[in-house]
């Protein structure tokens, strides 16, 4: 490459040209407009922060993920936000400080310096909604039904929801008294559902038999419902907190069939997704041809505890161009009608055009000397002078 | 509809008998015909044959439901975007350094000849040794022979080629064996099929 491409955008940096900016947008609207209509409000956390504060607490996964530059001013590290969740989590903690349940929803560019390694996009367009001070099924129902509500307003369909509940996990590691090493190796083991390798990791642990079998069954605890009721006899032997995150699931499990009889729901109960800062129920969302999940979320309780206040949350979020992306097929280009005007300077006309911008309708005025007819433009409306008055008069495609 | 990535070769031809057990039977032969996607004996399952390096690939993006890739691959690719639940036992070789006959004991700084980039630097770091890779394609044993670095690492089954041309292997990094992969997305949403060809699978293994 002799001279640098100046048009090159960075890797996994992208632009939206007209069309798909104009589908991105509607769709931010209506889901921002849905999650008004829950009582979600909307908050704009800043695009650059502080390292420590981006970073703290729940945020250490994010340290590599994070851009970091230099304050010219105070000489302290900023970063730009890799993700808003811990952000909004402040914003309830520090700002807030309701003693009641808050609802905040968010949208916005974050940066990752690591490209997803499927999606490859580094700069995602986080949208999502949070729920604090409530640690009840009720509100990780309500988030998980706020989640497939901005689902269906994106036109996707057959959703696939996933369960997970990642105090099982915790909980049998801490029965079994794993040191910090012996743990990082099982849950990669874990993720990956690699039995013949934890297998053989077990038999180094040098375990208890009961918990030893309760850990070696757990990558064979997915599927449909009837696996909640396998896990009660396999993890029988499980401490209290194991049997609380199964009937939690349970709970929460026969909600959604009363409300979604037609909703695909599975169980997971080594699913490990953001482990590092989930507490409680996890969930995500699926649609065939993507190989990933689209939206996930879950409990992540005492996430405010640095910021100053400790509080239950749950919440999800969403990456709004992949799901702009997944959706344009379903709404197709519909045209608004752009209307054409003449280049004059006539009064009346200045009026006319005034009259119907201020009804909400789109008019581009032609300008003096310009290259280009009114179908070139995109127009598919002419304002034309009939004796009188200007009128909007269809215009049919010429036959050139 | 089940996709299941193979690449060409001894994984394929090992992978046949397997397959044959859950009613899975190609159609056509890859090595006569010019198909990438192979209809098989079953409606619902079909195989798409791709270069071994790249099963991890079609996997974690969805493009194959399933796959059956080496341990090797996979330690190389980094596979936690991926669920491996088997060990197929099939196509199992060792993944050794390996160096002249009669070269000194390692000392100090390394250069090692690899197409396992990430996998050697792991290795040796894990010894703490400073490792130079140089990344190869093939004919990995050259390399010490005409002085391009000072050992390799590779997969040995016979030791055949090494011995042919005057190594030997030296220190076992690790027992290769091919794993079944799972798509994520399609362990939850295709679960019922992908469980039942998984116990399929367990049940063949478990008769061997």
């Amino acid at each position: 490459m002799q001279q640098k491409d100046s048009w090159l955008l960075p890797d996994g940096i992208e632009e939206l040209l007209p069309e798909d900016a104009k589908h991105l947008e509607s769709l931010r609207r209506k889901i921002l407009d849905t999650f008004a209509c829950w009582g979600y409000e909307l908050v704009i956390p800043p695009f650059i922060d502080y390292l420590d504060s981006l970073l703290t607490g729940s945020g250490h996964d994010l340290e590599l993920q994070t851009f970091k530059l230099t304050d010219q001013i105070s000489g302290e590290m900023l970063g730009i936000r890799s993700d808003m969740t811990p952000q909004v989590a402040r914003i309830d903690a520090h700002n807030l400080k309701h003693a009641w349940p808050t609802r905040l929803c968010y949208v916005g560019t974050i940066l990752h310096t690591r490209g997803d390694p499927l999606e490859k996009t580094r700069s995602p367009m986080q949208i999502g909604a949070e729920l604090y001070g409530h640690a009840g099924k009720e509100s990780d129902l309500e988030v998980i039904h706020l989640l497939l509500e901005m689902l269906a307003i994106t036109g996707l369909q057959n959703v696939h929801l996933d369960l997970g509940h990642v105090g099982i996990y915790r909980a049998l590691s801490r029965q079994a008294g794993l040191s910090d090493t012996q743990e990082a190796a099982l849950f990669d083991v874990l993720q990956r559902k690699a039995r013949p390798e934890l297998q053989e990791l077990l038999d180094g642990f040098n375990l208890d038999n009961s918990i030893r079998n309760m850990l070696l069954k757990l990558p064979e605890l997915n599927g449909g419902k009837d696996i909640l009721d396998k896990a009660l006899n396999l993890l029988a032997s499980a401490n209290q907190h194991v049997k609380q995150a199964l009937a939690e699931l349970n709970a929460i499990a026969d909600s959604l069939t009363k409300t979604f009889p037609h909703l695909a729901v599975s169980f997971d109960l080594s699913e490990l997704r953001g482990y590092h800062y989930h507490t409680g129920v996890v969930f995500a969302a699926f649609v065939p041809s993507v190989g990933r999940e689209i939206a996930r979320g879950g409990r992540y309780d005492n996430i405010g505890a640095v910021f100053g206040r400790s509080r239950p949350a749950t919440g999800f979020s969403a990456d709004l161009k992949l799901l702009a992306t997944l959706s344009k097929t379903t709404f197709g280009a519909k045209q608004a009608t752009l209307i054409f005007a003449p280049a004059l300077n006539e009064p009346e006309l200045t009026e006319t055009i005034r009259a119907l911008r201020a009804n909400g309708q789109a008019v581009v005025q032609q300008l003096p000397g310009q290259i280009g007819s009114a179908q070139e433009l995109g127009c598919s409306a002419i304002l034309e002078h009939d004796n009188q008055h200007w009128v909007v008069k269809p215009l049919t495609p010429s036959i050139a | 509809m089940l996709t299941i990535a193979v690449s060409k070769g001894r994984i394929y031809e090992e992978a046949l008998p397997l397959l044959k057990e859950a009613g899975i039977t190609p159609l056509d032969d890859p090595e006569k015909s010019r198909k990438l996607i192979l209809q098989t004996t079953r409606d619902d399952v079909q195989l798409v044959i791709i270069r071994a390096t790249d099963v991890p690939t079609f996997v974690e993006y969805g493009a194959a439901d399933l796959g059956i890739a080496g341990k090797d691959v996979l330690l190389e690719h980094g596979a936690e975007s991926l669920y491996e639940p088997l060990d197929l036992k099939i196509a199992c070789c060792k993944l050794m350094t390996a160096t002249h006959k009669d070269a000194p004991e390692i000392t100090g700084r390394v250069r090692v000849a690899t197409k396992y980039v990430k996998t050697a630097q792991r290795y040796f770091a894990s010894l703490g040794i400073q490792a130079e890779i140089i990344k190869l394609y093939g004919s990995m044993e050259l390399a010490p022979l005409v002085g391009l670095a000072d050992c390799i690492v590779d997969l040995v089954d016979t030791g055949n080629t090494l011995k042919a041309n005057g190594l030997e292997p030296r220190d076992l990094i690790m027992n290769i064996s091919s794993r079944l992969v799972v798509n994520k997305a399609a362990m939850k949403m295709k679960h019922q099929a992908i469980a039942a060809l998984l116990e399929q699978f367990e049940h063949t293994l478990a008769q061997r």
